[in-house]
C-alpha cells in the first residue's frame, strides 16, 4: 500500500534551524513501512524507465514489419506515400510508422483494460466500500504479482488498486501522447512503448480481476472449479432465455442476484457470450456459457435470445439491427457503448419495461448496473411468452433463396478464410445442406459474406439451418474460471518447470479467428497435455477447448484436472483473468526462486525470460486487447505464436538463430558472456498451420537455463512434434544439444548422426548460471 | 489470361505501389530463366490446390527441378514433398523466410547468396499479402512474383484473378517452358 500525495504546509516553524515561513513539503508517494521487502529499482516506472531492458529483447527479436497499409492518414500533411525509404511529410518511416500502430494497438487494448478495471473498481467500491480485503487466492500471499512488481505496492484492501489503476491510466495518456505526429520517431522507441503499454494492461487485467473475485465471490484459485455447461444445446428453450454479450460482468450480476432474490431461476435462463459468460459462471454456475464471441450473429439469429443484455467490447455494433431481426429488445449498459439508445439510467424500471415490451423502442441504455437486473428480467419474463411463436427460417426458405444465387463469388472473396461459402449455398438451393453444415465448424461468424451479397442472403442464418442438428447437440461441461494460481501450487512446480523437467507451461488464450475452426485450439491443448506439459486458459479459447469429444464422448475438462501441474487443463476464467498467467510466471520467480518481487521488473523478467518455459499462444487473435496482453508476455520475455491472421497485427518480433552473437548472456557466476543457443527463438511469431505452431511451441519452450535431464525432455517433444508433422528430423538440433547429456536417450543414435552432420562440437554452447543484466552477476572471472 | 487488378480477398487494396500482371506464362518463365538466383516457396495450401501434375507440390517439385530453383515449404508441408521422393525441398516458417529475405546479408539455404527472385504460391491468401508488403518495402533489390489464383497487390509480378482451369494452364505452361518444351 502506499499513500499518494502528501501535501504539508506550515504557515511558520520556529527550531534550532532558525524560523521557517509559509514552508511547504509535498511528497508525491509514501511506501508502506509494514511491507519488510525494501522498495525495488523500478517502481511505478515511467515510459522510459525499462526502455533499456527492452532493447536488450528488441536486439535479439527484431522487428519484421509487413505493413497492412503503405500509407499514413493521420495528419493534414498527408496522405503519405512510406513505401520503401521515402518519408511522410513529419519524416516519419515506413518502420516507424508500423511501430507506431503496434503501440496505438496496445494502448487501446490496455485502455480498455484499464477502462472495464475502472468501472469494475469504482462500482463495487460504491457497493461494498474501500476496505474489502483483497482475499483473492487460497494458500496465497502474493495476491497481485502483477501490481507488486510493476507498481511496488501490496495491495491489501480495493481501495489500494486504486492507486495502480491511477498509475495505469497516467502512463496510457504518456504512451498515446508518444504517437502523435511529431512526437517519437524510432521504430524501436516505438515498440519499447509498445512494451510499456502490454506491461501496465496485465497490471490493468489485475485490478479488475482480483476486484471482482474478492467483492464477488468468484473461485479463489481452486482446481477443483465449479462445472458449468457450455454451447447452444445447453441453454433451456423452454424457459425465457436472457443473452449476455461482453466482458463486464456487473450487469449481468444483477441479473443474477435478482433472479435469485425472486427465485425465478426455475423460470429464466442466463447465457452469456465471450468473456462475460465466463464471469458469470465463475459468480454463478447456474448462468451457461453460450460460447466465444464469434458465435454472436449465430446465437441471435437463432432466435432463441429474448432479451439481448450487452456491456462491453467485442460486441458486434449492429447488434441493434440484429435484435431488431428477431424482435427482441436490446439493454445496453456501458456509456462505452451507447448504440445510439436512449439514457434511460433515471427512469422508473417499470416504465422502462412498459416500453421495451410493447416495442416503443427497440432498446434503452441503463448505465447503473444495479438497475439492470429488474428491468431485464422483467422484460424477458414479459417478451418471452409473446415470442413463443417466433418462427426462424425453415430450410425450405433457404434452399429457394439460395436458388437466386448470382454466382459472383463475393462471399468467398470476403471471408476471411476464403471458405466455399458459393459453393454451398449452391448444394443447399439443391436440397443439400450438408456443405452448409460443414462451413459452421469452420466459420468465424464475422458476417462478411453477407456484407458483400449483392443479392443480401443471410448466410449466417443459412449455415445455422445447414448444421441446426448439431447445434443443439451442443452440449459440454466446462471448469469455471479459476482465477489465480496458488502460492502453493507454485512452491509444487517452480522447480520442475525451471530445471525443465515439467516441459513447459503453454497459455492458450484470446479470440476466436481461428483459420480452421475451434477445433485446432482443442488438438494443440491436448498434444501439450498428453506431454505432460501444464496447459492454461482462458477467454473463447477456454470455451473452444470444451468443444471437441473424443470417442468416448469425453472433452477435455473431463479428461484432465485443473491441477497447475504437469498434464492439467487450467481455465484461468476471463480476459482480465489472463493476469493470473503471467502473475504465475512471476511467482515462480518470487516465490520458487526468492527473487525480490518489488519493484524489480528488469530481474523478474530476465530470470523468466531464461529460465521459465513458458509459451503464449493466441490462435484466434483478432483484437487490440489481444494486442496489448502479448506486449505484456513481450516485456517478460515470454514469446507469443499467434494463428495465420495473427499475422495481420503486422509485425512479428524474430529471432535468427544463426547468429550466435545475439544469443549471448552473462553466466552470473563469472560475468563471462557466453553462448547458450537460440532458446527461446522467437518473441512474436505467426505460425501458418496448427502443425507448424506445436512444433514451434515445444521449441520456444527451451530455455539457457533448462538442465541436461530438462532439455533432453523439452528436445523430445520438439523432435517427436518435428518428425510426426514434417516428416523429417528438425535442421537445428546443434543448435539446442549442449552436451550429450541432454539427448533424449530413445533417440540418441539418430539425434548424434545428425549432430555429427552439422559438426556439432559437445559444451560450444554454455550452460551458465544465465543473465541479460550485468547488474545481477555476482563474480568476476 | 485474365488481368483483373482487384484484389483476391474483399479490401485487400493496394498501396501507391502496384504488382504488375504477368501477362502470360512466357513472362513468369523468362523471369525465372533470368533470375540468377530464384527461390520458389510453397505454403501449406499446396496440397489442397489441384494442377495438372497432380497438385501444387507436384508441380513445385516439377518447377523446381525444371527452373533449377531452389524450392521452400513453409508451413509443415515438406512433410509432403519428403513423402513424394522429394528430399531437395527446404523448409522454413514464412515469417522466417520473410525476415530473412529482406536481409541483403543472408546467404540462402546454400550460402550462396541473396535471392534475386522469389516467387510464392499456395499460401493463404493474406499472410502472403503480408510478407509480401513488408518485401516490397523492405527488399528492394529483391523481385518478387506471386503465381496464386488471385492478384496479390503487393508482389513486383502477379497472376491476375484466374479461374481454376486457366490457372491450372498457366502453372503446366510455365513449368513446359523451362522444360524447354
Amino acid at each position: 500500500m502506499s499513500k499518494r500525495d502528501l501535501r504539508l504546509k506550515i504557515d511558520e516553524l520556529s527550531s534550532s534551524l532558525g524560523t521557517f515561513k509559509g514552508l511547504e513539503i509535498e511528497v508525491g508517494r509514501i511506501f508502506e513501512e509494514d511491507w519488510e521487502e525494501p522498495v525495488g529499482p523500478t517502481p511505478f516506472p515511467s515510459v522510459g524507465t525499462l526502455r533499456s531492458w527492452d532493447l536488450k529483447l528488441l536486439g535479439k527479436y527484431r522487428p519484421f514489419y509487413m505493413p497492412f497499409c503503405d500509407l499514413c492518414c493521420l495528419c493534414t500533411f498527408g496522405k503519405c506515400d512510406l513505401t520503401g525509404d521515402k518519408r511522410g511529410a513529419c519524416g516519419i518511416t515506413m518502420a516507424g510508422q508500423q511501430s507506431r500502430i503496434v503501440l496505438i494497438a496496445c494502448c487501446i487494448g490496455a485502455s480498455t483494460h484499464a477502462a472495464h478495471a475502472r468501472h469494475m473498481l469504482d462500482h463495487l467500491i460504491e457497493e461494498y466500500g474501500r476496505d474489502v480485503p483483497l482475499d483473492v487466492a487460497l494458500n496465497t500471499n502474493v495476491e497481485a504479482p502483477n501490481i507488486r512488481l510493476v507498481c511496488g505496492i501490496r495491495p491489501k484492501t480495493l481501495r489500494d488498486l486504486e492507486d495502480a489503476l491511477d498509475y495505469v491510466e497516467t502512463q496510457l495518456v504518456q504512451l498515446v501522447a508518444a504517437t502523435h505526429t511529431g512526437q517519437e520517431g524510432d521504430n524501436l522507441d516505438f515498440e519499447s512503448k509498445a512494451f510499456h503499454a502490454g506491461m501496465l494492461d496485465h497490471v490493468a487485467m489485475e485490478v479488475a480481476d482480483i476486484a471482482q473475485i474478492a467483492a464477488l465471490g468468484m473461485p479463489k484459485g481452486v482446481p477443483d472449479a465449479p462445472v458449468t455447461q457450455l454451447g447452444f444445446g445447453s441453454i433451456d428453450t423452454s424457459k425465457t432465455v436472457i443473452m449476455c454479450i461482453g466482458h463486464n460482468v456487473l450487469p449481468s450480476v444483477d441479473i443474477i442476484d435478482y433472479l435469485m432474490d425472486h427465485d425465478l431461476f426455475g423460470e429464466v435462463e442466463v447465457g452469456g457470450l465471450c468473456c462475460t459468460a465466463h464471469d458469470n459462471s465463475r459468480y454463478d454456475r447456474r448462468a451457461k456459457i453460450i460460447g466465444p464471441i464469434s458465435w454472436q450473429l449465430r446465437f441471435i439469429r437463432s432466435g432463441i435470445p429474448d432479451v439481448i443484455v450487452v456491456d462491453e467490447q467485442c460486441l458486434r455494433t449492429d447488434v441493434l439491427l440484429e435484435a431488431e431481426g428477431i424482435g427482441v429488445p436490446v439493454v445496453a449498459t456501458s456509456e462505452k457503448s451507447c448504440l445510439g439508445l436512449v439514457d434511460r439510467t433515471g427512469d422508473d424500471p417499470d416504465v422502462i419495461v412498459g416500453d421495451l415490451v410493447e416495442g416503443r423502442v427497440p432498446g434503452v441504455l441503463i448505465v447503473d448496473p444495479r438497475k439492470v437486473g429488474e428491468v431485464v428480467v422483467k422484460t424477458a419474463l414479459k417478451v418471452g411468452p409473446r415470442r413463443a411463436g417466433f418462427k426462424a427460417m425453415t430450410r425450405e426458405m433457404v434452399a429457394e433463396m439460395a436458388k437466386k444465387c448470382r454466382s459472383c463469388m463475393e462471399c468467398v472473396r470476403a471471408c476471411p478464410n476464403n471458405l466455399p461459402v458459393m459453393d454451398a449455398v449452391h448444394a443447399a438451393a439443391q436440397g443439400d445442406f450438408e456443405p452448409l453444415a460443414e462451413l459452421y465448424h469452420r466459420c468465424v461468424g464475422c458476417g462478411r459474406c453477407e456484407s458483400a451479397c449483392p443479392v443480401d442472403f443471410p448466410i449466417i442464418t443459412f449455415i445455422n439451418k445447414g448444421a441446426e442438428e448439431a447445434i443443439m447437440d451442443e452440449k459440454f461441461p466446462i471448469r469455471v474460471g479459476r482465477g489465480a494460481i496458488q502460492d502453493v501450487e507454485i512452491r509444487e512446480v517452480g522447480r520442475a518447470i525451471v530445471f525443465g523437467e515439467i516441459p513447459g507451461v503453454v497459455a492458450l488464450v484470446g479470440c476466436a479467428n481461428y483459420p480452421a475452426g475451434g477445433s485446432d485450439v482443442a488438438r494443440i491443448a491436448e498434444e501439450f497435455l498428453r506431454r505432460r506439459f501444464i496447459v492454461v486458459t482462458t477467454g473463447c479459447s477456454a470455451m473452444d477447448i470444451a468443444m471437441t469429444r473424443d470417442e468416448d464422448g469425453l472433452n477435455l475438462y473431463e479428461k484432465y484436472s485443473g491441477n497447475f501441474d504437469a498434464g492439467g487443463l487450467v481455465n484461468i476464467g476471463s480476459c482480465v483473468s489472463n493476469a493470473h498467467i503471467t502473475g504465475a510466471a512471476i511467482k515462480i520467480a518470487n516465490i520458487f526462486a526468492k527473487r525480490p518481487l518489488r519493484a524489480n521488473y528488469e530481474e523478474i523478467a530476465d530470470y523468466i525470460h531464461n529460465r521459465v518455459g513458458a509459451v503464449g499462444v493466441a490462435w484466434g487473435a483478432m483484437s487490440q486487447k489481444a494486442a496489448s496482453i502479448a506486449a505484456g508476455c513481450w516485456r517478460l520475455g515470454i514469446p507469443v505464436v499467434v494463428g495465420p491472421h495473427g499475422s495481420k497485427y503486422r509485425r512479428m518480433l524474430l529471432g535468427r538463430k544463426e547468429r550466435e552473437e545475439d544469443w549471448k548472456v552473462y553466466d552470473a557466476r563469472t560475468g563471462d558472456e557466453v553462448y547458450v543457443g537460440p532458446a527461446p527463438e522467437h518473441l512474436f511469431y505467426a505460425a501458418e498451420t496448427a502443425e507448424e505452431a506445436m512444433v514451434m511451441i515445444a521449441k520456444l519452450s527451451m530455455r539457457p537455463n533448462d538442465t541436461s535431464k530438462g532439455r533432453a525432455v523439452k528436445l523430445s517433444h520438439y523432435i517427436d512434434l518435428h518428425q510426426r508433422h514434417y516428416g523429417c528430423m528438425p535442421d537445428d538440433l546443434h543448435l539446442y544439444v549442449r552436451r550429450e547429456a541432454d539427448v533424449p536417450f530413445t533417440m540418441r543414435d539418430e539425434i548424434m548422426e545428425a549432430l555429427g552432420r552439422a559438426g556439432w562440437a559437445e559444451e560450444r554452447i554454455a550452460m551458465p548460471d544465465p543473465t541479460m543484466l550485468d547488474r545481477l552477476v555476482r563474480g568476476r572471472g | 489470361m485474365a488481368a483483373k487488378t482487384i484484389p483476391g480477398q474483399t479490401a485487400e487494396i493496394a498501396g501507391p505501389k502496384k504488382a504488375f500482371v504477368i501477362p502470360k506464362p512466357e513472362v513468369a518463365a523468362a523471369m525465372i530463366k533470368r533470375a540468377k538466383r530464384a527461390l520458389l516457396v510453397v505454403g501449406s495450401d499446396a496440397i489442397n490446390s489441384k494442377t495438372r501434375d497432380g497438385d501444387l507440390v507436384d508441380s513445385a517439385i516439377r518447377l523446381g527441378r525444371m527452373g533449377n530453383m531452389t524450392v521452400v515449404a513453409t508451413g509443415h508441408l515438406v512433410g509432403e514433398f519428403r513423402r513424394r521422393g522429394d528430399e531437395d525441398a527446404r523448409t522454413m516458417p514464412l515469417m522466417n523466410l520473410g525476415d530473412r529475405l529482406r536481409d541483403p546479408g543472408w546467404g540462402g539455404f546454400d550460402g550462396g547468396g541473396p535471392y534475386d527472385l522469389a516467387l510464392f504460391v499456395g499460401l493463404p491468401y493474406y499472410m502472403e499479402w503480408l510478407v509480401l508488403s513488408g518485401l516490397k518495402s523492405f527488399a528492394p533489390e529483391l523481385r518478387t512474383v506471386s503465381l496464386e489464383r488471385a492478384y496479390q497487390p503487393n508482389a513486383s509480378w502477379t497472376l491476375g484473378n484466374t479461374a481454376q482451369e486457366e490457372w491450372e494452364e498457366i502453372i503446366d505452361r510455365i513449368a513446359s517452358i523451362l522444360e524447354g518444351k
